[in-house]
Formats: C-alpha cells, sequence, structure tokens
C-alpha cells in the first residue's frame, strides 16, 4: 500500500517440486520462477496441479518433495500464517462474524498495530477497492463482487508481498468478472505486489497476466506471454486450450527441411521439420485459414483443403465458420466482413500458408483433459 | 386495487390465515391439555390451599432452607451447563472433524445413553462414585487417598452432567458442522497461529450452539429430581426433591405448588436477562 511501487514484490522459486497423494501425484516435478511484481496465472483445467500449486505457495498443503523459496527464503516446513501472503479466495471467506471494517482490520490487529493506523489502514485498503462506504455492513448484506473485493481489501491491507488469488471471480457473472479483471489489473500495477492468479478461463489469463504458466496433469506444460503461447505453443494441449484452432492429423512423410500430412487423399506441407517421437499434427489459428470457394486461384496459400460448412456464425465484426473436412474433422475459420459469406452446407476450400501451421507432436489426451 | 376489492381481499386473506391453523389445532388441544391444564392447576392450588391468599408464598420466602435450596439448585445447574459445555465441545468437534464411520460411533456414544432410562444411568454412577466404588478403588490402587464422590455436590453435578451430556453434544454438533472449516484456512493466511484462529474464528461462530445447549442443559436442570435424589446427600438437596417431600410426605399441595412456581418464574426472569445477549450474537453469526 506504500508508495516505494515496483520494489515491494517478492520472487517465487518452486523447484522440482512434486506433491503426492498416495498414489496420485497432484504436483509431478513442477519447477516455476516468478519475478518480484510480476503477474503470473496458472491456467489449467481442474485436477491439472494449479490450485495444488497455490496452496503449497500459500502453505496449506506440504511439498513431498523439492523446494520452494519465497522472496529468496525457503518456505518449507514454515506454516501459514508465518509466511505473510494475502490469500483470496474463490468462495470469498470473509468472517461472517464481523463487519466489513473489522474483516479487513483482522490481519493488522494480529500484527498488533494500534488502532489509529489500523483504522488509517483499513480505510486506505478498502479505499483502494471502493468499499469504503460498506465498512459497517456485515458480509451477508453484500453481493458477491462487493465479498470479494472486501476479501481483497483484507488480502492486501498487511502489504504482503505476495498475493495468490484462487479462482476469485469463478462463482460471478460475466459483465462483473470483466469489470473486476480491470479492477484486479489496476490494483496490481498500484501495488507492485507479486500476484499468481489461479484460474481455469484462458481468456482471463489473457486480460490480466504478465506471463501464464498452463499447466496439465500435474505438469506444467508451457511457460510464456499469452502472445508465446497462442504464437508459439510448445505442446499441442498449450495450442488447443489457449484461443481456437484447428488441429490437422493425416499420414505424416518428412524430408530433411518439411514435413507432409496426407489427409484422405489431399496433402499439406509444412516447411518444418518435425523432432520427436509422436507422430507429427499442424495445428493452425482461426485467422491464419482462409475460406474460398472451391477451384479459385492458390494466392492465399500454398495449401489446400476441402471441406463443407458445417456452422456459420455471425460475430458482429466479422464470421465465424466451422468447416468439416474431408477426413471428418472440424477447422474453425474466422473471417472478417469484408470477405464473401458462407452458408451451411457450402462446399468451400480451406488454405493456408505452410510457414503458418505449427508442427506439433500429436497428443490423444489433449483433448480429453480440456474438459 | 380500488376500495370494493378490500373487503373481499380481507375476506381471502382471513381464510388463508385459518387453514394453517386448523392444521395446528389438534397439537395446541393436546399441548393445552398436557402442559396448560396442569400448569395452571398448579399456579391455582398454589394461591388456593389450604384456603385463599398468599400464605405459601409467604412461608417459602420465609424458610431459610428453602431459598438456600434454590440458590444450590441453581448453582447446581450452572455447574452442570459449565461441566457439559467443556466436556460436549471437544467430543462435538470431533464428530465434525472425523470420516463418517467414526461420526456414526461417537454419535451411538452420545445417543444410547440417552436411550437408556435415567434412574439405571444414575444407579450406575452409584457403583461407580461409592465410597468402595470403581473410582476409589482405582484411586486407591494407585496409592492415593480416596475421595468422596457420593452424597456430595460434586457427584449430583458428574451425574446429572452426564445426563445432560447429549443435549449439549447434538445442538453444538448441529451449529459446528455448519461452519466452514475454510474461514480457518482464511484465517491462517492473514497470520493468525492455529489458537487465535480458534478463538477469534471458530469459537465465535459456534456460539449459537454453545447458547442453545446451555439453555436447554440448564433448564432440565433446573427440574432434575431422580440424580440428585439418588446421588446427593441432605447438602445437596435440589429444589424437586423439596417439592416432592412437600407434595408426597406432608401431602401440601399448596406448597409444593408455591416451590414449582417460584422455580419457573425465576427460570423466566434468568432467561430473559439473558436472551438480549444471545440474540445480538446470533444475529451477528446468522446474518
Amino acid at each position: 500500500m506504500s508508495e516505494t511501487g515496483k520494489q515491494r514484490g517478492a520472487a517465487i522459486d518452486l523447484s522440482a517440486v512434486s506433491k503426492a497423494y498416495g498414489s496420485f501425484r497432484a504436483l509431478d516435478d513442477i519447477s516455476l520462477h516468478v519475478e518480484p511484481g510480476e503477474f503470473m496465472t496458472l491456467l489449467g483445467p481442474s485436477g491439472s496441479g494449479k490450485t495444488t500449486t497455490l496452496n503449497v505457495i500459500a502453505g496449506f498443503t506440504e511439498v513431498t518433495s523439492g523446494s520452494l523459496q519465497v522472496g529468496g527464503r525457503s518456505v518449507v516446513g514454515v506454516p501459514a500464517h508465518k509466511r505473510n501472503i494475502g490469500v483470496v479466495f474463490q468462495h470469498y471467506a470473509l468472517f461472517p462474524h464481523m463487519t466489513v471494517g473489522r474483516n479487513v482490520a483482522y490481519p493488522l490487529s494480529l500484527r498488533g498495530i494500534a488502532k489509529t493506523e489500523r483504522e488509517a489502514r483499513v480505510k486506505r485498503a478498502l479505499d483502494m477497492v471502493r468499499m469504503a462506504d460498506f465498512a459497517h455492513r456485515y458480509p451477508s448484506e453484500l453481493s458477491g463482487g462487493q465479498q470479494q473485493r472486501v476479501a481483497l481489501a483484507r488480502a492486501i491491507v498487511f502489504d504482503p508481498p505476495l498475493l495468490l488469488m484462487d479462482e476469485p471471480l469463478g462463482a460471478l457473472d460475466k459483465k462483473l468478472r470483466e469489470w473486476l479483471q480491470l479492477e484486479i489489473k489496476r490494483i496490481h500495477r498500484e501495488l507492485g505486489t507479486t500476484f499468481v492468479y489461479v484460474t481455469h478461463d484462458q481468456e482471463e489469463a489473457l486480460v490480466l497476466s504478465d506471463r501464464i504458466a498452463v499447466f496439465n496433469r500435474g505438469k506444467i506444460e508451457q511457460v510464456g506471454t499469452g502472445r508465446d503461447l497462442y504464437d508459439a505453443p510448445a505442446t499441442l494441449f498449450v495450442g488447443r486450450f489457449i484461443g481456437d484452432s484447428t488441429v490437422l492429423r493425416g499420414q505424416s512423410r518428412g524430408d530433411g527441411s518439411s514435413t507432409a500430412l496426407d489427409i484422405a487423399g489431399e496433402t499439406v506441407t509444412a516447411p518444418h521439420k518435425h523432432a520427436g517421437g509422436s507422430p507429427p499434427v499442424m495445428l493452425l489459428r482461426p485467422e491464419k485459414l482462409a475460406i474460398r470457394r472451391p477451384g479459385l486461384d492458390r494466392r492465399d496459400g500454398d495449401n489446400r483443403l476441402s471441406g463443407t460448412i458445417s456452422e456459420a456464425i455471425y460475430l458482429g465484426s466479422g464470421s465465424k465458420y466451422e468447416v468439416r473436412l474431408r477426413d471428418g474433422s472440424t477447422a474453425i475459420v474466422r473471417s472478417t466482413l469484408t470477405d464473401e459469406s458462407f452458408a451451411i452446407g457450402d462446399a468451400v476450400d480451406l488454405c493456408f500458408r505452410g510457414e503458418d501451421a505449427k508442427l506439433l507432436a500429436d497428443d490423444s489426451t489433449a483433448d480429453t483433459s480440456l474438459t | 386495487m380500488s376500495a370494493s376489492d378490500a373487503p373481499s381481499e380481507r375476506a381471502a386473506s382471513s381464510r388463508r390465515s385459518w387453514g394453517p391453523l386448523a392444521l395446528a389445532l389438534p397439537a395446541l388441544v393436546l399441548l393445552v391439555a398436557v402442559i396448560g391444564y396442569p400448569l395452571a392447576t398448579i399456579v391455582l392450588r398454589s394461591f388456593a390451599e389450604p384456603q385463599w391468599g398468599l400464605q405459601n408464598y409467604s412461608w417459602f420466602f420465609s424458610t431459610p432452607v428453602n431459598l438456600i435450596v434454590l440458590q444450590r439448585t441453581f448453582t447446581i445447574s450452572a455447574w452442570v451447563t459449565v461441566v457439559c459445555i467443556v466436556c460436549a465441545y471437544p467430543f462435538a468437534y470431533a464428530m465434525t472433524a472425523v470420516g463418517p464411520k467414526v461420526r456414526l460411533l461417537l454419535t451411538l456414544c452420545v445417543l444410547i445413553p440417552f436411550w437408556v432410562s435415567g434412574v439405571v444411568r444414575t444407579l450406575s454412577w452409584v457403583i461407580l462414585l461409592q465410597d468402595s466404588g470403581v473410582i476409589n478403588s482405582l484411586l486407591r490402587s494407585v496409592g492415593l487417598d480416596g475421595v468422596r464422590l457420593i452424597r456430595t455436590q460434586t457427584g449430583v453435578i458428574i451425574g446429572m452432567a452426564q445426563v445432560l451430556l447429549p443435549f449439549m453434544v447434538l445442538p453444538l454438533y448441529s451449529v459446528m458442522k455448519g461452519i466452514d472449516l475454510r474461514l480457518v484456512q482464511a484465517a491462517r493466511s492473514l497470520g493468525a497461529g492455529p489458537v487465535r484462529a480458534f478463538f477469534t474464528v471458530y469459537l465465535p461462530l459456534s456460539l449459537p450452539g454453545v447458547y442453545a445447549g446451555a439453555i436447554i442443559v440448564f433448564i432440565l436442570a433446573l427440574g432434575f429430581y431422580i440424580t440428585p435424589a439418588l446421588l446427593g446427600g441432605p447438602r445437596s438437596t435440589m429444589l424437586s426433591t423439596l417439592v416432592q417431600n412437600q407434595v408426597l410426605s406432608l401431602l401440601q399441595w399448596g406448597r409444593g405448588g408455591a416451590m414449582g412456581v417460584v422455580l419457573l418464574v425465576a427460570t423466566f426472569i434468568l432467561l430473559a436477562l439473558a436472551g438480549p445477549l444471545m440474540r445480538q450474537k446470533h444475529k451477528q453469526g446468522a446474518r
């Protein structure tokens, strides 16, 4: 809450952290570095280990093996109440027997801060989340969004160098969620505290984060900025989880410099070499695919696949099409308003440039673990 | 709504309110018959026997032993309530913390004695507490002096607390199982150690259960008869024993009635004093 700004955040270092419950490995050899003051989002489907990671950092769960440092100090074995880390929960966790003001003052009372300073800091924290007028209300008299803002004030009032948020907007409706995302971004900017934010919503992760760590089955698949993850996914799972995508599968042939896929009699090639054991698949973003009437020239790229429109969605700023390819798989295409429009059942050609296709190792679990 | 609609509206609403009342009628009749009538008889007789007037009440308040016993009745009941809270609180907490199988076992531990007759349970305590009983034999076998438990106030409090324990455990458990333990976790993350987290978060949220159990146990303890009669001595007589003495031995129905009325009124006064405090706490917890 002080004005010293960007120096205030703590770095986090997880190194080879594992957490096992019996034979189930909730976290499998996780390593992650978070810069001081960074907004890091842990993104993944439920059961992927993102919340377990948060609980490990908060001190609610002890690691089975590995090391964990917060602000350069090992916190393995340090109980939660001695870690000085703010936590915001999905379920708000406001104390129902205390007013908003007493809830926010609670961590300060525990630290033996005198009444006048306590009141000033409570007021500043409530001002920051724009809840100063509600100090005398009880939590049950507030809406979900208001309760979560109070919970946020309570978690930052004691100036923790690190704030953990576990799906804090999960229980709120879309409009409120979008507005609070901007509020959280603003508060992060003003505080300079390190934020670690858990969500399963990739759009939310893209809006908020400096960097995103994508979790799947107890492992981190990739860490990077939203742009890194969208443009250069390291695994098929990441490519599928972030944004819309089309995955092309087929019989593969490779020479030293390019890879070709035979898809139900049609061949597409990408000028990349595929390394790795699993057969390659091509991942394409919707805006990299052009949709054309069949038989037109090949000016839109060197690859062409034929299919039929199975779904056409008007989005205002453009249209989104689902195209059924010859092998039965579905491609997703986005086109702008200036493009020609198509109806369900139209036969079309999909064109793309080979260099826009990402060659990734096939992973049959990538689709199922999305749900 | 126009004025002409109003009467029919009112008729409809009065029809609506008569329905539920009619359904409750059998229960009301039963309550009046089994509680209202005897209570009215007691109050009436306390003023009417042997003749009309306040002689039973002036006798009660001018006889020192009555006042001593009345005070002792409240003291013993208060101690029983305290002992019940101390024993039931951790027990009820354990019931919320364990798995379903152990919980069933713990629930049975509370309920099975509850289903056994109070007389049987009190006689068991006689065996345990008497001078040559189990407790004193154990004490002597480890080289300690025996303690006198039977026919003392301590013995009465032990026995009554055991008999009344379920009335404390059950309301406490029902409140505790509704407490969100994630709030305690939140308190930990805000810097509270386990003890501070308990006293600042868990305990206040469990107080409605403590109050509910305390009221039930205290009121039941005030009217206890069998346990103090069997376990107590002359120095631990409670008011119900005096009532029994007046009514059954001396056939002084008026005096017995007056004692009952005094106990009832004293209980009401106590509840009226404790009520506002508890309601306030309740509101905070429930809101």
